[in-house]
């Protein structure tokens, strides 16, 4: 076995159980918490006992718990998340149906965060201390204590209702909705291949304000990280030799030590992905994005228990595997790491 | 007599530190007043709040016949009113409360948890401390704020299934960070010569392991705070904070959703700051922290 098989293995070996064991704590988790599934289902009061005793037997919920935990795990391998007793839809094909718009969101949500975050951490370390250093430490750590509905709120307020810039919310315009086609579900990626320069421009005006505000948190953790990175890296002595022997500080900040800086600041981009989840769940339900954080919210007030079930494994699953990848990652950026 | 000198010389030599600690004092600054302003104006029992008569100069959570509903800020209603006849400036003066219980209820709670279970767990070693240290890295790796608003919906809203909750996002973060401290400095000589002049297990962990963890935990603990407080406005905003009617900040600003095609601004903008002030206080606060503990970014 080479040694990335070798690393990807061993990460996997690790991976497998924490899923695991995540999917077993929210299982066991949802069946000893109070809050009865078929009684939020048929609508709370005035239901015959029979009914009841029904749909349990529908659902499964009438077997030992053991039982179920078996069904469910041997499911969950299979693919097959159960269904959505919301929707009555499988939650599988719920979920595969909405990862693209997530997808669309967190990408231009890290993108923003990468255009803003990385260049002002780079200003911010190489002007250490001056004034200008200490307004961006600030902002970032500003940009960290916002609380992102409240932002996604905000912009709401400023940009489509009182300036109308921008539409309010969802991913798409209703008078769009019958000569959209949808592809591959990425509304960009969709637009594009359209050929429709009307629709495109409306895709993206959907996307500005949920995708800012979604990167704005992210921005101030990059930012921070480049400064920090920055830092370690123009203390270097091969940064000093560069600049004695007569390099451009341009030439000397952007070749010679971002190169460097990069390594951990992809570190973070998977140490963000989960962030980013967590964000996308507020920003999707402020800006009714039809995405899997959305549909997680109202599987909670739905109590829609396969569902939320389904989308929590589903998410760990994600976050896991982005994981890894950016670690596998290193080896493209950093040549030194071998595994 | 040498006892007071040594302690006014520490203190001194504390004070002086904090010189120049721009970010550190700004932090504590904001943090103190909102605190201030909690215990002023927070709940005195049953619907009363304030300690003091005239402040807040409303009942948070009364409708009052006299006020007019949802008008924008004016002199006698600073924040504007919201749809109930409430005064805004009292529902924020009063809403502070909430947050900070449950931000510094929760990460106590963590703290305690995580890093009793750090402790034991890098001290003790073997299966059950890799069983355990893969069990927390599972909840570590999970995105936080799904978790925490997922536990909430199943244990309910209010006070304490938000601390609950909040709480068990973070025993991850003590855990990680006691058992690393704990497995580095349990191979120090000084913890070696503990053991060889015959301390028990018990001692060696509380008397020469613990101590040294202290000033990891309490840098990440200020930065968990200003989080926690994001993630309490974030469960109330959903719907899972105190019942109504009592002022809760995230939640007022999904009461002021519902007019923001009206475009209604006070509603939301009012509850919003103040919830980004107190969260950037403790940031603040954290960040003037890690730059006291660490005397490498302290240069800086």
């Amino acid at each position: 076995m080479s040694g990335v098989t070798r690393y990807i293995a061993q990460r996997l070996a690790l991976t497998v159980p924490m899923v695991f064991i995540l999917v077993s704590v929210v299982f066991l988790v949802l069946r000893i918490m109070p809050g009865d599934p078929v009684l939020a289902m048929l609508g709370g009061r005035n239901v015959s006992p029979e009914l009841i005793a029904q749909k349990r037997h529908e659902m499964g919920l009438d077997k030992p718990l053991h039982i179920q935990y078996t069904e469910y795990l041997s499911g969950l391998i299979r693919g097959d998340l159960g269904r959505s007793t919301r929707t009555g839809k499988p939650v599988a094909e719920e979920l595969v149906s909405r990862l693209p718009a997530t997808l669309e969101l967190a990408i231009w949500g890290m993108l923003f965060a990468a255009i803003f975050g990385i260049p002002t951490g780079i200003i911010a370390a190489v002007r250490a201390d001056k004034p200008s250093d200490h307004l961006i430490r600030v902002l970032h750590i500003g940009s960290f204590a916002l609380p992102i509905f409240w932002v996604g709120l905000m912009f709401q307020v400023i940009f489509a209702v009182k300036l109308g810039w921008l539409p309010v919310a969802s991913r798409l315009s209703g008078r769009f909705a019958f000569s959209f086609q949808r592809v591959t579900g990425f509304y960009l990626l969709d637009a594009l291949i359209l050929g429709d320069k009307e629709i495109l421009v409306d895709v993206v005006k959907h996307l500005v304000l949920p995708g800012v505000t979604l990167g704005l948190a992210q921005m101030g953790f990059l930012g921070r990280v480049t400064r920090a990175a920055m830092l370690e890296v123009l203390d270097t002595e091969y940064v000093t030799t560069a600049r004695s022997k007569g390099l451009g500080e341009r030439l000397v900040i952007l070749r010679h030590a971002l190169r460097n800086a990069l390594i951990p600041i992809i570190t973070v981009f998977g140490l963000q992905f989960a962030m980013l989840m967590g964000g996308a769940v507020l920003t999707e339900t402020v800006f009714s994005w039809p995405g899997i954080a959305g549909f997680l919210i109202q599987s909670l007030y739905y109590r829609d228990w396969w569902a939320l079930q389904g989308t929590i494994a589903f998410i760990g699953v994600f976050v896991a595997t982005v994981n890894l990848v950016v670690d596998l990652l290193y080896s493209v950026i950093d040549p030194r790491v071998r595994y | 007599m040498g006892r007071g000198l040594t302690a006014w010389l520490v203190r001194k030599s504390l004070f002086r530190r904090f010189r120049g600690q721009t970010l550190l004092k700004v932090g504590l600054l904001i943090v103190l007043s909102f605190i201030a302003m909690a215990v002023i104006c927070g709940p005195r029992g049953g619907e009363e709040y304030g300690r003091f008569a005239g402040i807040p100069p409303y009942n948070p959570a009364k409708s009052y016949a006299s006020l007019p509903r949802l008008s924008p800020p004016t002199a006698k209603n600073w924040m504007g009113t919201d749809h109930l006849q409430r005064d805004v400036f009292s529902r924020v003066l009063a809403g502070g409360w909430a947050p900070l219980v449950v931000a510094f209820a929760s990460i106590a709670l963590a703290m305690s948890v995580g890093s009793l279970a750090g402790w034991i767990s890098g001290y003790i070693g073997g299966w059950p401390d890799r069983a355990l240290s893969l069990t927390m890295d599972a909840i570590y790796s999970f995105p936080s704020m799904i978790l925490a608003i997922a536990l909430v919906a199943v244990m309910g809203s209010g006070l304490v299934p938000m601390i609950a909750s909040i709480a068990f996002v973070y025993v991850p973060t003590y855990f990680r960070i006691t058992r690393a401290e704990v497995l580095r400095v349990r191979e120090y000589t000084f913890v070696e010569a503990a053991r060889a002049t015959g301390a028990s297990g018990t001692r060696i962990l509380l008397r020469h392991i613990a101590p040294n963890t202290v000033n990891a935990i309490m840098a990440v603990s200020s930065f968990n705070i200003a989080d926690a407080i994001l993630t309490e406005a974030a469960l109330a905003f959903l719907g899972y904070g105190l019942p109504p009617p009592a002022p809760d900040w995230g939640f007022d600003i999904q009461n002021g959703q519902r007019y923001l095609q009206s475009g209604y601004w006070w509603l939301i903008t009012f509850p919003g700051l103040a919830i980004l002030f107190l969260s950037l206080g403790f940031g603040l606060v954290g960040e003037g922290i890690s730059d006291l503990v660490n005397p490498k970014r302290r240069k800086r």
